[in-house]
């Protein structure tokens, strides 16, 4: 008997409802404020300068300008989808996808190969003044998009720059231009991208490595075959953050168009978009960014997919 | 000695490692640095020449050394403007990272130390906020602060530099790591309130992230083209990358503005170089969190 109570008396106590007792509405009430006062500042502004630009663009995107005579005053009116029956139908929009979409062919992929090379490079056992090395590819991340693209027009200018001296291409020319434009592109991201993976392979566990050399694989074998699948994720990332670089392609292209006439006011979809606005066809070039949103959330989608069926297999 | 010497590399190591395969790694290294310090050695060679020097002699050695002529020529070109634009960047990068950085930690923290209903749809709204083009958004801000008569302002670059979805991604990673729960139900239990929670314990765990976030936004705004080229006209509200490059596009009519935009880009890369080398470590965190995670 005293067994029995002395046991349910310790079950009371250890129980949950004996635990001293937190006065739960206060402190929920707490919490709550705080989660409000934490978070407004920032939901308030992204609200104000993500959210609502974006949905003003959609709704702009279904207004066409309307002029009663030629000089009359512009009136918006709905036009439902004509903006984007326009953009579909628009051979200088197509154009311009169908460049970027060449360009994010080639460059991208260079781009991650080159990034990958050195970060495994820099990982690999036999190489030296890693910091050193890590740092200069790293260093071309620092300067600013526009200033580097001002600078490698120089360097390709006949005459000026050594780079159009030494080779002998017309790289403000109508052929190579584009490619002019991958190796800015690449010139600016590889390191950045280089130092995601390599960041990434630092964090691994060097046990891996040993175990992979008692069982006889070579260094090109332990990148191959365990390096490369293990920082899969930062590849993945630095391929998704290209794609979306490549659609909005701007600054670079906008820059040389001041020593190239082979750069056209449509020669990507952002500066399509950016002189359609210029020229005061807002709702147009609504359509188009909106357009051009939308593409690149399909294309990092659609990457994204086929990556994981990658890391499926 | 000769004895010692051959019995010095390590006996574990099983690879065969001939001199192809020591030197080539190093050999291919030291050609592609070359390649990524190509266009800065140009770029300090060049502002170091007259203007004749600059198209005749070798783009790649220097001939006259007159880098302290450029640089003053520079500086005093159109009444000192090229201070007003380096005067701007700094005030767009720095105050428009300070802030946002401390928003974004706020936003972070919440998100990472307190259960809520839509939690995660909150934060994965914010996510998709890193994908969305910033071109994409800057015409439609164009068009509303039109509306309310702030384009051509100070504000029209600084207030949508703010926000920073990546900012809040990082500091909601940082928070979960390196808050423990322990330590704010410990807090609580004493009676501190949650705002100081946060001021004073979160803020000073998550401080190296902090600055790693500061760094990102601040890299963000100094670079950003193409919301100031779409809401600025007067050039004395320019940031030094759309004041250098307005100054470029001018070349082909005034070309003694050639040796001004190249020195120039000289100064205004330099500082933040120096800056990047100072506080890499700070960019490693952020880039290993954000290639772990994502």
């Amino acid at each position: 008997m005293s067994l029995d109570t002395t046991e349910s008396g310790s079950n009371h106590a250890s129980g949950p409802s004996g635990r001293p007792a937190r006065s739960e509405n206060p402190s929920r009430r707490a919490e709550r404020r705080a989660i409000v006062g934490l978070l407004s500042p920032f939901a308030i502004l992204f609200l104000l300068f993500y959210i609502v630009p974006i949905c003003y663009a959609f709704v702009r995107s279904f207004f066409v300008t309307t002029r009663k005579g030629a000089f009359g005053p512009a009136e918006d009116a709905w036009g439902g989808l004509s903006n984007y029956g326009q953009a579909l139908k628009d051979p200088a929009l197509i154009a311009s996808v169908g460049r970027v979409l060449l360009f994010g062919f080639i460059q991208v992929p260079a781009m991650l190969v080159i990034a990958l090379t050195f970060a495994l490079l820099l990982d690999s056992r036999s190489a030296r003044f890693k910091r050193f090395f890590r740092l200069t590819y790293f260093v071309p991340y620092a300067v600013p998009v526009v200033i580097g693209a001002i600078v490698w027009g120089f360097l390709f200018t006949p005459g000026l720059g050594p780079v159009a001296d030494l080779i002998p291409i017309d790289f403000l020319g109508n052929t190579w231009v584009l490619w002019s434009i991958a190796i800015i592109v690449t010139w600016t991201y590889a390191g950045y991208n280089m130092l995601i993976m390599y960041s990434n392979l630092q964090a691994i566990d060097q046990d891996i490595y040993e175990a992979a050399r008692i069982d006889g694989a070579n260094a090109w074998q332990t990148a191959l075959r365990i390096k490369i699948p293990l920082i899969r994720d930062s590849v993945i990332l630095t391929g998704v953050f290209s794609i979306i670089g490549t659609l909005q392609l701007f600054a670079e292209p906008q820059v040389l168009r001041s020593i190239s006439t082979s750069i056209s006011s449509t020669y990507t979809p952002n500066l399509l978009a950016f002189t359609a606005a210029s020229g005061n066809a807002y709702n147009y070039a609504a359509a188009v960014s909106f357009l051009l949103a939308m593409a690149t959330a399909v294309l990092s989608f659609v990457f994204l997919r086929l990556t994981q069926r990658w890391e499926n297999s | 000695m000769s004895t010692s010497v051959g019995t010095a590399p390590q006996p574990t190591q099983k690879w065969k490692r001939g001199p192809l395969e020591s030197v080539l790694p190093v050999a291919v290294m030291f050609t592609a640095m070359a390649c990524f310090m190509l266009p800065l050695w140009y770029l300090f060679v060049a502002s170091s020449k007259n203007r004749g020097d600059l198209t005749t002699t070798p783009g790649l050695w220097f001939s006259h050394f007159q880098l302290g002529t450029n640089v003053s020529d520079t500086v005093n070109r159109d009444g000192g403007i090229f201070w007003r634009w380096l005067l701007n960047s700094v005030l767009y990068a720095g105050v428009g990272a300070a802030i946002g950085t401390v928003i974004a930690a706020m936003a972070g923290y919440a998100l990472a130390k307190y259960e809520f209903r839509g939690r995660e749809a909150t934060f994965n709204t914010i996510l998709a906020g890193v994908l969305v083009p910033a071109t994409a958004l800057a015409l439609p801000l164009f068009l509303i602060f039109a509306a309310v008569g702030l384009t051509n302002t100070y504000w029209s670059v600084l207030l949508p530099s703010l926000v920073s979805p990546f900012g809040v991604y990082l500091s909601r990673i940082y928070a979960s790591a390196s808050v423990p729960d322990a330590l704010i139900e410990a807090a609580r239990l004493d009676g501190v309130g949650e705002f100081r929670i946060f001021l004073m314990m979160a803020t000073a765990l998550m401080k190296p992230a902090l600055v790693t976030i500061f760094l990102f936004q601040f890299v963000v705004i100094w670079n950003n083209f193409f919301l100031p080229l779409i809401m600025l006209v007067d050039r004395k509200l320019f940031p030094m990358t759309l004041g250098l490059y307005s100054w470029n596009s001018q070349t082909q009519q005034d070309p003694t503005l050639a040796t001004a935009v190249l020195t120039g880009a000289l100064l205004s890369v330099v500082p933040i170089i120096a800056a990047f080398l100072m506080l890499q470590r700070y960019w490693r965190g952020g880039l290993g969190a954000g290639g772990v995670k994502g």
